[in-house]
């Protein structure tokens, strides 16, 4: 589930843009478009409860949210950090599910190196077969398409579509457009004069 | 929450970056060498504030470590998925300082005899001193970890954790320091070593909850 309604986001006291109103239903696709410093970060750090100055209100259960920074710890093999995540999660994860979710994003030959030895690329399908792994329904994605290859972007939408697909939802900011049939965008618009 | 495996993680983490427990250790021995290379031969006069001069080189210790306990997780994005997804983002704290504290005010503990003898200490002050070490240092990882909460967004937040938490580690000192005087004077060290007790156990009821609410502070700054 995924509710806005007239959110507008703060940072020092200023409005980052005009109000914004969304209700998403299982299985939507939401992209999250606007220019540079337009606040889609701060957005979706709001929905995620990393960012506390905001007006309006909104409803966001369930979720997953990646951002720019992995959030794999280097000192741990993918395997590891994927089973850490289960564990922070409750769930204990088998040792099949995690060889499927690693084979499907194409890191098993990598699955036992630190992360610290893979490329910003390797580490973002890490980060994949992590949300593949959880049992989130509502994925917050800021520039999923940050530094993949062509096959990487290609593995992202096939795994959105799938996402969506079984009925969760998916909101991303991004300026590469998602290959995903019914996929909405939402404009963040700069606030206007009257803004306070 | 599986705690085991949360635990395993930090064991494993604390394993692979022996630097993080080898370095202060390494100052922990040079700064009692120093002293005890610096310090009168002639008289027995160290052993009367050889107790202070442990701890204190402890608190600095401490210090040290504790800078880079939330730092990795922070610069890494962890520790963002931890507070915006955990449904109790404080065990994982404390897991933290748990295993931060194994490799600093444990181990300092245990070579506590060793310090004690290049300090000039007398033999019958050891098991006190070795006691107050084991019941104060929790008291200085968890309220340490306040301080490295609200420090870690600064890129350069070491001297302003010491300014946060030295004063903090006040009440540790004088306890700790006290208890290891009346064992050198063989009277009673109950009271000291009470206090620190009710100090650290103090510390573990409020250290988790507000390095907590710092770590949040810091996030939402980024």
């Amino acid at each position: 589930m995924l509710n806005l309604s007239d959110l507008v986001c703060r940072r020092d006291e200023r409005q980052l843009f005009a109000p914004l109103s969304l209700h998403a239903e299982a299985g939507d696709c939401i992209e999250l478009r606007g220019p540079n410093g337009a606040g889609k970060t701060t957005l979706l750090r709001t929905l995620a409860g990393l960012h506390s100055q905001f007006d309006g209100a909104f409803a966001c259960a369930e979720f997953l949210f990646q951002g720019h920074r992995m959030g794999l710890d280097e000192l741990m093999t993918p395997i590891e950090n994927l089973r850490w995540y289960g564990d922070l999660e409750g769930v204990r994860l088998d040792d099949a599910a995690l060889r499927e979710a690693i084979g499907r994003v194409a890191m098993a030959r990598a699955a036992f190196n630190l992360c610290q030895r893979l490329s910003q690329g390797q580490q973002r399908r890490v980060c994949m077969a992590r949300w593949l792994l959880s049992s989130a329904s509502t994925w917050l994605l800021d520039e999923p398409y940050t530094s993949l290859d062509a096959d990487g972007q290609q593995l992202l939408n096939e795994l959105l579509q799938l996402h969506c697909d079984k009925g969760g939802i998916v909101l991303a900011a991004t300026h590469t457009p998602l290959r995903i049939s019914n996929s909405r965008v939402l404009e963040i618009e700069p606030a206007g004069e009257d803004a306070r | 929450m599986n705690l085991t495996g949360l635990l395993s993680r930090e064991w494993r983490a604390l394993v692979r970056n022996r630097g993080a427990v080898l370095n202060p250790m390494a100052f922990l021995f040079l700064a009692v060498m120093l002293f005890a290379v610096g310090s009168p031969v002639s008289d027995n006069e160290t052993a009367r504030y050889g107790g202070a001069m442990l701890w204190l080189i402890v608190l600095l210790t401490n210090m040290l470590s504790l800078d880079s306990l939330f730092r990795r997780d922070f610069d890494n994005g962890v520790l963002e998925q931890v507070l915006s997804t955990a449904q109790a983002p404080f065990m994982v704290v404390l897991i933290r300082v748990l295993v931060q504290w194994l490799g600093t005010g444990l181990l300092i503990t245990l070579l506590a005899p060793l310090l004690c003898l290049l300090l000039g200490l007398p033999s019958e002050a050891i098991f006190t001193s070795m006691l107050a070490l084991l019941l104060g240092t929790p008291a200085l990882s968890l309220l340490g970890a306040v301080g490295a909460a609200m420090t870690v967004g600064f890129s350069r937040g070491g001297i302003l954790l010491g300014l946060l938490v030295l004063p903090l580690f006040l009440p540790v000192l004088v306890f700790g320091a006290s208890a290891i005087n009346q064992a050198v004077l063989h009277m009673d060290a109950t009271a000291p070593l009470a206090w620190l007790a009710f100090i650290s156990m103090l510390a573990l009821s409020v250290g988790p909850l507000a390095a907590t609410l710092g770590l949040k502070i810091s996030l939402q700054l980024q």
